[in-house]
């Protein structure tokens, strides 16, 4: 066991996958020598040669595409963009392409392609490195796209997306780089993708969330047991495709449900879910399904960011509204 | 201090013809000029893919097909740079070099198959490797860079061979592409086919360069221009390109000028923009005609070989057409079963749905 930041949990992951699979190469800005601007990719490019590890020129649609027809010759490239608010110019390639090809000829070719991006906002960033774009993503059909909220599920979750047979975007939340340290167990075991997983177990509500949201989610459940009040908190970990079932079966356990995520609550990840629920499960429910979100503004620069990223206080009063109901 | 000038570039397109418009052969030529089996292989398959575009627009005309991008005008570039390939390269097309696709080993009955509405003619037999159709203009280059890199990764000597058309050099990606070829030296060629219109635009609307050859100066490559309507020199030229592609020589851009002598596509009616003199002095240089003299000059063609050949494409085109609309309608399972390797509960679910509702929409 080793005791890691998310960061050097990816890094281990990134290392391990390498050692024991030579078709898989790392390619982005400034992952080589810098070892990344977060430092994911340190040391690599040392272990694994320039061939292995490049330097990109700096082009994110360039990289995508790039990771496109090398995944089509046998390799499992991992690409790296350097903040999700430059996925836009990728955006081509991806859903024209990454996520259409197996499709498109019918299984012939395909891309086992793993794109990497910081994701949210919380560190003082400058405009454009805080958004949190998710559904656009997971609104593509042939993505998968995965968020981890802990070193042991970062280092588990990206094994399983490097070994996944199709594209998976993976989205690091940028506030839990460095914010915990975890024993991680760097033996090359992952996690199941396609599922979430409990966090903590609880009666009276289900709170499903994902990423850095997992912070102020949990804190907002420990403080409403100082009330009586027992949480079941859900990460959701694969936004794309969402377990719905995991969600459905704690809904008609608890009877309650609040959704909480960073990225803004328009035709956000949460109404997917909502809407399932209210589909499928409706008759659990003993209370309206709240949402917990960014607001529908573009995530404010540094001085007001912590004011739109949900606060603890937001999420424990939607909790007591919805116990209220 | 004053302002000092470095030359940093300085240069001169060339521009390779060899078989002028009247089918005339300017030495020095390359070997290939008198190599007239091989110059008979490829006329039989510009011959093939003339009369087999003639017949894909008929077969949009009585609903038979979709939409159909016709490559009327572009047969000598499009089988040349499929002879200039190696088996184990890799094509990256756009959507209208079926005479490169063809020579690969593409089927004519997929090339149908695809037009027609059905991604299983994206599943080609033959070659398993190369890249379908592509539609979103110049994404593509970059597929053909990454599988440059891929095979300068492995160490392999084989290159990959890139379309784009005189519209798409407009696109970042095309720069995005030619500049990572260059500052990697990636074994990868890439096929500008100017045919003088992006739809409706003209070349002189696309960019104040005077050929689209020069741009790959600015990524420091090789830029070459051949007449795309000579099937001699873009073999030619494209053969050296690719040849020292494989080497580790790096990539290079070659435009092939040529004209698009159809619509833009089925769905288009370039008489609403395109001058007709212009067409009809097109006409003049089409490239079939000029290697048919060639070889007929050369006592190497004759009219009872041209008959022949006539009736061997109509029947190759018969036999195809028949594949083709014998062939069943996908059931609803396919948009399900190649999303993801393995479904998703989600697609397993509308799976279902799409059985039961299966041709009950109405259409």
């Amino acid at each position: 066991m080793a005791n890691l930041t998310m960061l050097e949990a990816i890094t281990r992951a990134h290392a391990w996958e390498m050692s024991h699979d030579p078709s898989v190469v790392v390619l982005g800005e400034d992952v080589g020598v810098n070892g990344g601007v977060f430092r994911a990719t340190a040391g690599l490019q040392e272990q694994f040669g320039k061939d292995r590890v490049q330097d990109t020129p700096l082009a994110e649609g360039m990289i995508a595409g790039m990771c496109v027809g090398m995944a089509t010759q046998g390799l499992r490239p991992i690409g790296e963009i350097q903040f999700m608010g430059f996925i836009y110019p990728a955006m081509d390639q991806i859903a024209n392409h990454m996520a259409r090809l197996r499709n498109r000829t019918r299984g012939r070719l395909s891309c086992p392609i793993v794109l990497r991006m910081p994701h949210g906002g919380g560190i003082h960033a400058p405009e454009h490195h805080s958004e949190c774009m998710e559904a656009m993503l997971a609104h593509h059909p042939g993505l998968r796209v995965v968020c981890p909220s802990s070193p042991a599920r970062a280092y588990g979750l990206l094994l399983a997306a490097i070994r996944d047979p199709d594209p998976v975007i993976f989205l690091e939340p940028v506030r839990l780089y460095r914010l915990a340290r975890q024993e991680v167990a760097d033996e090359g075991q992952a996690m199941l993708l396609n599922v979430c997983y409990r966090l903590r177990e609880g009666s009276d509500i289900t709170l499903v969330t994902w990423g850095a949201m997992t912070v102020e989610t949990l804190k907002a459940a420990q403080e409403l047991e100082n009330d009586g009040v027992s949480c079941e908190v859900i990460d959701l970990a694969t936004l794309a495709p969402i377990d719905h079932d995991s969600i459905l079966e704690s809904v008609a356990k608890t009877g309650r449900l609040v959704i909480i995520h960073e990225a803004p609550r328009n035709c956000g990840i949460g109404a997917e879910i909502a809407a399932t629920v209210a589909e499928k499960g409706l008759y659990d429910l003993h209370a309206p399904i709240r949402r917990v979100t960014g607001y529908d503004t573009i995530i404010p620069l540094s001085r007001l960011e912590y004011e739109y990223i949900p606060s603890v206080a937001r999420i424990t009063d939607a909790i007591r509204a919805t116990l209220a109901a | 201090m004053g302002a000092f000038l470095t030359k940093v570039a300085e240069f001169e397109i060339e521009y390779h013809q060899f078989l002028d418009a009247e089918g005339n052969l300017r030495e020095p030529a390359p070997a290939l000029a008198h190599d007239s089996a091989e110059l008979i292989k490829m006329y039989r398959l510009m011959t093939l893919v003339r009369a087999f575009d003639t017949k894909a627009v008929n077969l949009q005309r009585v609903g038979k097909i979709g939409t159909y991008a016709s490559c009327l005008g572009h047969e000598a570039t499009h089988v040349a740079v499929g002879a200039a390939m190696r088996p184990e390269d890799v094509l990256a097309p756009v959507y209208r070099e079926i005479g490169t696709q063809i020579w690969r080993g593409v089927k004519l009955s997929e090339i149908l198959t695809y037009w027609g509405g059905d991604e299983r003619g994206c599943d080609f037999s033959v070659p398993r490797h190369d890249f379908p159709w592509c539609i979103p203009i110049a994404s593509q280059m970059l597929h053909g860079a990454g599988v440059a890199m891929a095979f300068k990764i492995k160490g392999e000597p084989r290159c990959s061979v890139t379309y784009i058309g005189d519209g798409g050099t407009s696109e970042g990606a095309f720069y995005e592409a030619i500049n990572l070829a260059g500052a990697r030296n990636l074994p990868a060629v890439f096929v500008v086919v100017n045919n003088g219109w992006a739809i409706s635009v003209p070349i002189e609307s696309q960019t104040a360069t005077r050929t689209l050859a020069q741009k790959a100066i600015a990524a420091g490559i090789p830029g070459v221009q051949v007449d795309g309507n000579d099937v001699i020199a873009v073999r030619h030229i494209v053969g050296e390109a690719v040849e020292r592609a494989r080497r580790g020589g790096g990539p290079t851009v070659v435009e092939a000028l040529t004209y698009r002598l159809s619509d833009h596509t089925t769905a288009d009616d370039a008489s609403r923009y395109r001058p007709r003199a212009q067409l009809d002095e097109a006409w003049g240089k089409e490239p079939l005609l000029r290697i048919r003299k060639y070889l007929t000059r050369k006592n190497a063609w004759d009219d009872t070989q041209e008959k022949e050949l006539q009736a061997d494409c109509a029947r190759q085109i018969e036999a195809a057409v028949d594949q083709y609309l014998s062939g069943a309608k996908p059931t609803t399972d396919a948009m399900f079963n190649s999303l993801f390797a393995e479904p998703t509960p989600a697609l397993i679910e509308q799976r279902e749905m799409a059985r039961r509702y299966a041709n009950k929409h109405g259409h």
